[in-house]
């Protein structure tokens, strides 16, 4: 008998309310299999088991809010006897190690709820989709606009709430660069995006008081990848295609395997090494906020699986349909901010990582090979490390290694 | 009746064509390399024969969905047909169409049609504007015992009729409409007779006979070309084979195919020939020597042919812009 | 510029003006001749054109339609005069197994320059067989343009939009609208097949409509502005295709639709256009999209039971009522 316990999902998630179970008790779960919903912080979140067995009982009601760690199921594996199971209480019954999210729970999610109020607190939130498009623009949460309209939202009511919450919720950068002092105004109620800058917040400020970061930037010649990667696309179809962000990011990987030092944490004064190389790729979220979620097993995979696997994320992040173990095994993180000109990203570490890598914008620049001075496309690389985990030797290693490989794309195949 | 050797070996090249072309067919069918719908000619060849060889290239042909014979008998190459019939891009309509609709711009060949009767109307539009535009131009058109007794008949033949137009009627009747006798679908079996009501020059011809039907067609031209009005040849005649490939042929006799092989068009042809002293020169197996040589080549040219892309599904249901 | 000509007249002119241009053009149906129209479009033209040009056709549809066809691939322009929607099906098998189908088949040899004018709609108290509307169930076929001329202008330039396409262009013009009064340009560039028209901008609800019902949606419009809802109306002009791009913008700028379809509700039309918004710009939507059809029966004689039936500007009002709740 073992105990399914609510993950931790991230350095920052402390807590998240149990939405929905996927499976009922008595059935027959296999491993990696997704058996909950749960809403975090950062948005729904698919939760898998990790072993194959029966649920021999489901502990937590949907709608409750549960520390990391809190037992929400048992799982008996084949043959093994039922056990009659302790007690679990609910979060708010039980005293919480440490102050929960600098968001309080709403009330009614602190005590357990009669059936009827949960089917009324998990009914579907009535909005026409234009009113989710702008919501979800906004980081207006539609369930407080729900509430106070009884009946089913409308444009004008979420222009309307937009236009008395003022500027305070959305317009805050969504990267981690960016992450500035800008949330020195009071956190709005309880909605997504204040959730998650709070989030960001936490780790970001845990990031910059424990890591001493040192940070390298190499210019590098994009001109042979692109010429390269344009060339490959032109016999692949439309959908196959495979984007410069994709080529970086499995450049990135295989130079990583060569100086596997960066890819790994920093956990209780050690440094460990991962094997597996999960870079957490940073993606900005229409309705603000950022997350990283990991890109698993990307050693394993070639050019082709990077991109697919990475539009694959790109539109689970984007759903909201991400799956724990993205959530969790991110091993380095990697930020691209060309697209809106950034030339060169100074990243902030995201712990326990030990590396975050920075791509800037490619952009025509004259280039000096030899006495010829020509135009070529140029995009800034940069590696953030801990100097705690490694020095600025290692992250050099690692920027040469970059380079190599993207003057001979062909090996990136 | 004239009939020379030249005359004797052409249309019985001709007609030779049709049935080892058709022949293959079946063998091919059988190794699912033509698909859908297969309808063979064979025992029908002399209708076709007869009939194109009095057509001149301005004028207009609309055929059934029977067609592989119309349109080899007017010229367009077995090559195209064969492509068409393995749906590849070479094919005569470039593998849109199919068995039921080979079409070909050149030789004013407007097609193939499935739809019993549907080409009636056509032919009333075609003549109608050849008749307008004053141009001295015949338009054939080809159909079953089966379409007489569709409203699309009725209606067009009045109308040709009425306005005089130059069409020519070849209602080829092989005695069913798919399994349906003749004599179970029509009140008066005389089909010549319904065309006449409408006072329209009618008469049957013994379709089996390339000659009896090259020469009622020579004269209807003729006809059409100095009275202007429209003629209807009834062509009675027999399929040797099933209506389709898939028929177990329950609504005949086995016997009666086998009275109406003795009739076989190029049995009579040959028979004709040799009456006449001429059967030696033409030279039956060069003949087929040649027929099988073009037979081949169809055949390798349609394994040969591309498929049409699939990116090109969408084309041919409007004009291109390009094309206005 | 004629300000004041109806849409009989506007069509007649454009039939006149297409036959002096070009001799390919003829006119051939059931009564256009010395009849001079059931509709009395072609009042006059047998006179001026002679029998040759104006054909009066026995009562075959499915000859004189397919007749068209045969014409029109051997070079003519020609126009098929259908006296009643409902006799069009008499010429189904022609329209659909033949001159939508031709071109395909014949992998892009055959093309036919056809142009079918039919007599369409109810409100004449002329009962089931001759009053219904089958201009949105046409519009499933690929291979035929279908046009619904709502105003004069339109009649007048879908007429020669239709006769310059080289594929075969239904018309479908409302009898009730024969007798309708306009403003007519003729030097004027035609808007083209497959465009839109905004007659009315608002900013609440869009209404997207065609044909006769053009007249009803903006009188319900102005009636809603009263209320101070501002409605936009849009005129599709062509069924086939649909516009969606000026669709689309509608949506985007008021949130909300309401669709007025002269067809029965079931497979129409307008459930096409919603299929559309549905698919194309589901996320600009803040209601339902509402619509108003002609109720689900043959129609009927009696005049309050055949009004009850077809759309009505004040069921357009209440519908967008419904909508901005």
């Amino acid at each position: 008998m073992s105990e399914f316990t609510m993950p931790s999902l991230g350095a920052d998630m402390e807590s998240a309310v149990l939405m929905e179970w996927r499976v009922k008790e008595g059935e027959h779960v296999t491993k990696g299999q997704v058996i909950a919903e749960v809403e975090t912080s950062k948005g729904v979140i698919e939760i898998e088991v990790f072993e194959e067995g029966i649920v021999e009982k489901l502990l937590i009601e949907p709608d409750t809010e549960c520390a990391a760690g809190t037992p929400l199921a048992f799982i008996r594996s084949e043959g093994e006897k039922t056990v009659q199971e302790p007690p679990v209480e609910p979060l708010a019954e039980t005293a919480p190690q440490e102050p929960l999210p600098s968001t309080p729970a709403e009330p009614q999610r602190e005590v357990p709820k009669t059936k009827h109020e949960e089917v009324q607190q998990t009914q579907r939130i009535k909005a026409s989709p234009a009113a989710r498009k702008k919501a979800a623009e906004m980081g207006i949460n539609l369930a407080e606009l729900s509430d106070t309209s009884g009946g089913a939202v409308h444009l004008n009511t979420v222009q309307s709430a937009r236009q008395k919450a003022q500027e305070s919720v959305s317009e805050e950068s969504s990267h981690v660069l960016e992450v500035k002092a800008e949330d020195t105004q009071p956190p709005k109620e309880n909605s997504f995006a204040d959730g998650m800058r709070q989030a960001i917040a936490k780790a970001m400020s845990r990031s910059n008081a424990e890591i001493p970061h040192y940070y390298l930037s190499m210019a590098i010649n994009m001109t042979p990848a692109l010429t390269w990667l344009e060339e490959l696309n032109s016999e692949l179809s439309i959908q196959e295609r495979i984007l410069p962000a994709a080529l970086l990011i499995r450049a990135a990987v295989k130079a990583l395997q060569e100086v596997p030092q960066l890819n790994g944490f920093w956990q209780e004064n050690t440094h460990q090494l991962k094997k597996e190389i999960n870079p957490g790729i940073a993606i900005s979220l229409r309705k603000g906020g950022l997350i990283t979620p990991a890109l698993i097993d990307a050693q394993e995979m070639d050019l082709q699986k990077t991109m697919q696997a990475l539009g694959e994320l790109i539109s689970r992040t984007r759903a909201g349909k991400l799956r724990s173990s993205e959530m969790t095994q991110q091993s380095i993180t990697i930020t691209n901010l060309g697209d809106l000109g950034v030339e060169r990203v100074y990243g902030v570490i995201y712990p326990p990582q030990v590396a975050i890598i920075g791509f800037g914008r490619i952009s025509d620049a004259p280039w000096a090979q030899g006495d010829t001075l020509s135009v070529r496309k140029v995009m800034h690389a940069t590696i953030s490390g801990d100097h705690r985990a490694t020095d600025g030797h290692t992250g050099a290693l690692f920027l040469d290694k970059l380079n190599q490989l993207l003057q001979n794309p062909k090996e990136l195949l | 009746m004239y009939l020379d050797l030249n005359r004797g070996r052409e249309f019985y090249k001709k007609m030779l064509l049709i049935r080892r072309f058709e022949e293959r067919c079946v063998e091919l069918y059988s190794h699912e390399k033509i698909r859908g719908f297969l309808h063979l000619y064979i025992g029908e060849e002399a209708i076709a024969v007869g009939i194109m060889q009095a057509l001149g290239a301005e004028d207009a042909v609309l055929a059934t969905y029977r067609e592989h014979g119309h349109a080899l008998a007017r010229g367009i190459s077995a090559n195209k047909v064969m492509a068409e019939l393995y749906g590849k891009a070479e094919g005569a309509s470039r593998g849109r169409g199919g068995s039921m609709h080979i079409f070909d711009a050149k030789s004013r060949f407007y097609g193939g049609s499935a739809i019993v009767g549907a080409n009636l109307p056509l032919a009333v539009g075609m003549a109608l504007s050849d008749k307008m535009m004053q141009r001295k131009r015949v338009t054939v058109c080809f159909f079953g015992d089966g379409a007489v007794a569709e409203g699309e008949f009725h209606e067009s033949i009045n109308l040709t009729a009425l306005w005089q137009l130059p069409v020519l009627f070849v209602c080829e009747n092989n005695l069913y409409g798919m399994g349906t006798a003749l004599t179970i679908s029509h009140s008066e079996t005389n089909l010549a007779r319904k065309a006449a009501a409408y006072r329209v020059h009618s008469q049957q011809v013994d379709g089996m006979d390339v000659l009896k039907v090259a020469q009622a067609a020579e004269e209807a031209v003729q006809r059409i070309h100095s009275a202007g009005g429209p003629v209807f040849l009834e062509c009675l005649s027999y399929r040797f084979r099933a209506h389709s490939m898939y028929d177990a042929e329950l609504y005949r006799e086995k016997a009666e195919v086998e009275e109406w092989k003795t009739k076989d068009p190029l049995v009579l042809l040959q028979k004709r020939l040799e009456t006449m002293g001429l059967w030696e020169e033409t030279n039956a197996q060069g003949l087929e020597d040649e027929v099988s040589q073009i037979v081949n080549e169809a055949v390798d040219f349609a394994e040969k042919g591309t498929l049409e892309p699939i990116e090109d599904l969408m084309k041919f249901v409007y004009t291109p812009k390009e094309k206005q | 510029m004629s300000e004041n000509i109806s849409y009989r007249e506007a069509l007649r002119m454009a039939i006149r003006e297409a036959m002096l241009e070009d001799e390919r053009v003829f006119l051939m149906g059931e009564d256009v001749g010395h009849y001079g129209g059931a509709y009395a479009v072609s009042m006059g033209l047998l006179k001026e054109f002679g029998a040759q040009r104006i054909i009066d056709t026995p009562l075959c549809e499915s000859a004189f339609t397919g007749a068209g066809i045969g014409a029109a691939l051997n070079g003519m322009r020609p126009i098929v005069e259908i006296m009643t929607a409902n006799f069009s099906l008499l010429a189904l098998d022609q329209i659909i197994n033949n001159a939508a189908s031709l071109l395909h088949m014949s992998g892009g040899q055959f093309n036919v320059p056809l142009v079918i004018r039919m007599a369409s709609g109810g409100g004449k108290q002329l009962g089931a067989q001759h009053s219904h509307s089958f201009e949105g169930w046409f519009a499933h076929i690929p291979g035929l343009k279908i046009l619904t001329p709502a105003t004069v202008q339109d009649a007048y330039d879908m007429l020669h939009l239709a006769l310059a396409d080289p594929d075969p262009v239904l018309i479908f013009e409302n009898a009730l609208l024969y007798n309708s009064k306009g403003a007519l340009e003729t030097q004027k560039k035609a808007l083209p097949i497959g465009k839109a028209f905004q007659h009315r901008s608002g900013k609440d609800l869009s209404i997207f409509t065609y044909g006769i019902s053009l007249f009803k949606a903006l009188e319900a419009a102005e009636t809603l502005s009263a209320e101070g809802i501002d409605a936009e109306v849009i005129d599709l002009r062509s069924l086939r295709p649909l516009d969606d791009e000026a669709i689309m913008a509608s949506v985007a700028k008021t949130h909300r639709v309401l669709i007025v379809d002269e067809g029965w509700r079931s497979g129409s039309i307008s459930a096409e256009i919603m299929a559309r918004i549905n698919e194309q710009a589901f996320f600009e939507l803040d209601a339902p999209m509402r619509r108003v059809c002609t109720e689900e029966v043959p129609l009927p004689y009696s005049q309050h039971l055949e009004q009850a039936a077809i759309p009505q500007s004040e069921k357009i009002v209440d519908m967008a009522r419904t909508l901005m709740e």
